[in-house]
């Protein structure tokens, strides 16, 4: 009974958002109020809805109810419940559903926290929403209907993925969909924009708060994601440039370029079309992504099993939404008003220089993930494009922007000093200088590495050198210094945490990446294998048993070169026997500055075992620094201005005003 | 005017790269297949020995440019679907225009020699690749693989998968019989 509850929930929703993407779109064209505030009842109504149906759905999966063709094929009777419950969305269908609840979610935020919106335009926004809810909830009915009978039900089902039956990945899809689908709330202000035929300061201050709401949690799945696949896969890699990672890192990659962007035409009221092009590209490529994961047009680990029809479907989608709204774009963005002007060498210059490269970045990374299919359409020729080319591509291009994100807080707008910011960084050159003396004495050998970690030093130095100089650090009392932190924006910290976070995180990227030291070796126990100053004895293999799987666990005792223990320990090989699948599971020991990384393989028949060690080199602060981005990015996102909208009220501080600069 | 033209660009590259994923999503491709590199190549050098325990004279490069139209079979008695394709390989000894041969890959003998006597050898000749190196010259990368060589001694089409009477037509049509 609850999965035809669940359904007609779905469909219902459905009817709401039809509503719901017509009523307040008249309504603010003709300017009745009534119209309009429907948009904010109907928003509601359809989470409410949505939500029916994504509960229904989670209930037939914790009860194993196996007439329900979706859970009959993607969960098992002796799964943990942990992952009955993510199992919901470890498939096509469900994943869909809880992308339109996602959808309905910032819809009912937008209508629930949008109070200081203009009612034309938050009527525009929750159309605009429906419309692409309207879209998505037609795909999930007509083509992946979660809720689809099976009969006869089978005993059992076939259990998830094993891969999938992890914490890690269980919360993974959640956050990156709360992730690219929060960015169709930046498309739709874009599109309600275009339609009002208005760009201005205003606007740009409303969109910012979901946009970086959006990015926050966008970071958070890709990191997530990027975890698991370094203590899940065994290899010690942690991104592989896959098509469907290539889709989650696009719209990361011009929500940034979006972030700073709107932030010009906040202060300057300029690059208004160029900022309205992003919040409609930054979404398209969410929805692109969509489209490659789930149509079966790119082979990949990620793709999920589905066919052609789907994929048409979606194409379909695709055009209407990204089509429609990049021919609007065309017709009603050289109608907006130009804005300030400002001079190359300036904040504005900067960010518009971020932004290039962030662009260009996307594009490099776009052209590698569909290249194959272009030439294949063009040619027939089959070429896959991996590491290589984005190494040769994407890395060149950051380089300038990881440089100029250390210079570009500090300038001021519509005319810097760069003389002077400069010599303000001189603090942060000589931070660099002393990381490529470090680093090349630690590690010698190649040079772009070397140079690369001075970069990221430069970065962290900069943007500690940029927060100190607003608190007057070391230049007035600590208590003045203190008063001025308290009171400084809350987006002025957000800033400095999210770029130093970022200097973090391509600090231990460039090591990881560059200085991995691996050894693989056949072990009986009590023999051992050295690496990177670590010494690895195998003490024994026993079997064992889990809840749905079978176990080899290995103990390994870890001491350094010179006999002190360090760690224990124990890999795993487990065996998922209702879809006969084997998975690794790593065992990792972090010292801080790298990983120990330990994966048992197969027996040899005679009383050893495979052992594969990892050394991964400043890998946690890939991690860390990541964590500290997100952490930047809500605290700028609890900036009072961007919730009030209006700019808070300064106590006099008793310090001589400095010039305005946040 | 020309302003407004550069508002369209974004539009048109869309259209491009939907026009690219409609191309992808109705043309009968298959993303999971891998060509060939050695389309067209001259058969790479090798000289194996029988199997250990049979008799016949091994398979060696020079034996297939002798101007016959040749099939080259990859086969192992681990391999499952190289079960099932093996009546079709019967079959196919009655055919005059073709010669069949195979290449034993990574089998240990006694094995490979049951595997024989129990199904029948349809083989004209067998190389024996115990080690793998011959199979990896050929780019073969799962069993069973049966590579078409035309009578100049170029490979001319490779087959992954069991190889049926369709498969082969197909073949075969590409060098014009």
């Amino acid at each position: 009974m609850i999965p035809e509850l669940g359904h007609f929930a779905l469909v219902l929703a459905l009817v709401v958002a039809v509503v719901q993407g017509v009523v307040p779109m008249i309504g603010a064209w003709r300017g009745d109020i009534a119209w309009m505030s429907a948009g904010r009842s109907a928003a509601y109504l359809q989470l409410i809805f949505v939500a029916g149906a994504f509960f229904a759905l989670m209930h037939a999966y914790v009860t194993s109810d196996f007439t329900v063709h979706n859970v009959a094929i993607n969960s098992h009777s002796a799964q943990p419940m942990l992952y009955k419950v993510t199992s919901v969305w470890g498939n096509h269908e469900g994943s869909m559903v809880l992308w339109v609840l996602i959808l309905a979610l910032f819809g009912a935020a937008v209508a629930g926290f949008g109070r200081n919106l203009p009612p034309t335009l938050r009527a525009r926004v929750l159309s605009v929403q429906a419309w692409i809810a309207v879209g998505f909830l037609s795909f999930s009915l007509f083509t992946s209907n979660p809720f689809a009978r099976v009969f006869p039900p089978p005993l059992d089902g076939r259990d998830l993925n094993p891969l999938l039956q992890d914490p890690g990945l269980a919360f993974h899809p959640p956050m990156l969909y709360l992730g690219y689908v929060g960015f169709s709330i930046a498309f739709s202000f874009a599109i309600a924009a275009l339609i009002e035929g208005r760009v201005d300061a205003a606007w740009a201050r409303w969109v910012r708060p979901w946009t970086l709401a959006a990015w926050c949690f966008l970071t958070a799945g890709i990191v997530l994601g990027s975890w698991w696949a370094y203590y899940e896969l065994g290899w010690g890699g942690w991104w592989f440039w896959d098509p469907v990672e290539n889709v989650s890192f696009m719209p990361w990659l011009m929500g940034t370029a979006l972030l700073h962007s709107a932030i010009v035409v906040e202060r300057r009221n300029a690059l208004k079309a160029w900022t309205i092009l992003l919040a409609i590209l930054t979404f398209s490529l969410s929805l692109i992504g969509t489209f490659i994961v789930r149509s079966g047009l790119l082979s990949s680990v990620h793709a999920f099993a589905t066919d052609p029809e789907r994929g048409m479907f979606i194409l379909l989608l695709l055009g209407i939404t990204i089509g429609g709204s990049l021919i609007l774009f065309a017709v009603r963005a050289p109608a907006l008003q130009p804005g300030g002007l400002f001079a190359p060498v300036s904040r504005e210059g900067a960010l518009v220089l971020n932004n290039l490269l962030l662009s260009v970045a996307c594009a490099t990374v776009f052209l590698g993930t569909l290249y194959p299919l272009f030439l294949e359409a063009f040619t027939g020729d089959k070429v896959s494009v991996g590491p290589p080319f984005y190494n040769r591509t994407f890395v060149p291009i950051m380089v300038p922007v990881i440089a100029a994100m250390a210079l570009g807080p500090m300038m001021s707008w519509k005319r810097a000093d760069l003389a002077g910011v400069l010599s303000r960084l001189k603090l942060a050159l000589g931070a660099a200088i002393l990381a490529v003396l470090i680093a090349y004495t630690q590690q010698g050998g190649a040079i772009l590495p070397v140079l690369a970690m001075g970069l990221a030093a430069w970065l962290f130095t900069g943007s500690v050198v940029e927060w100190g100089g607003r608190v007057k650090l070391f230049r007035a009392p600590l208590a003045d210094s203190l008063h001025r932190a308290r009171h400084l924006p809350r987006a002025a910290h957000g800033t400095a945490l999210a770029h130093a976070g970022l200097a973090i995180a391509m600090a231990g990227i460039v090591a990881a990446s560059n200085w991995k030291d691996e050894a693989v070796q056949v072990l009986r126990p009590g023999e051992t294998v050295e690496l990177a100053g670590y010494r690895y004895r195998l003490e024994g293999v026993e079997q064992g048993q889990g809840p749905n799987y079978t176990i080899d666990r290995a103990r390994l005792t870890v001491t350094t070169a010179e006999g002190e223990f360090v760690t224990l320990l124990d890999p795993e090989k487990r065996l998922y026997p209702v879809r006969a699948m084997p998975t690794t599971e790593a065992a990792i020991h972090t010292t801080g500055m790298a990983d120990l990384y330990a994966v048992i393989g197969d027996a040899d028949g005679q009383g050893g075992w495979t052992v594969r060690i990892f050394h991964e080199p400043m890998v946690p602060w890939i991690w860390a620094g990541s964590l500290i981005m997100i952490l930047g990015g809500l605290i700028s996102l609890s900036d009072r201005r961007l919730r009030v909208g209006a700019p808070a009220r300064r106590r006099k501080t008793p310090a001589a005003a400095a010039p305005a600069r946040a | 005017m020309r302003r407004q033209l550069l508002y369209l660009i974004p539009a048109v590259i869309f259209g491009v790269i939907a026009g690219n994923f409609l191309w992808g999503l109705i043309s009968d491709r298959d993303p999971r297949e891998i060509p060939s590199v050695m389309i067209d190549q001259p058969v790479p050098e090798f000289d194996l020995e029988p199997i250990e325990g049979m008799a016949g004279p091994g398979l060696k490069s020079a034996d297939l440019t002798g101007g016959q139209v040749t099939l080259v079979n990859f086969f192992a008695s681990w391999c499952v679907p190289c079960r099932a394709e093996h009546p079709f390989l019967i079959e196919l000894t009655r055919r005059e225009d073709i010669r069949l041969v195979g290449i034993n890959y990574k089998n240990e003998p006694e094995e490979a020699r049951a595997w024989l006597a129990q199904l029948g050898n349809p083989y004209a000749a067998i190389g024996a690749d115990t080690t793998g190196r011959v199979g990896i010259d050929w780019g073969v990368y799962g069993l069973p693989e049966t590579f078409l060589i035309d009578a100049q001694g170029r490979i001319r089409y490779r087959h992954t998968g069991v190889i049926d009477a369709a498969a082969l037509n197909k073949a075969l049509q590409g060098i014009g019989k």
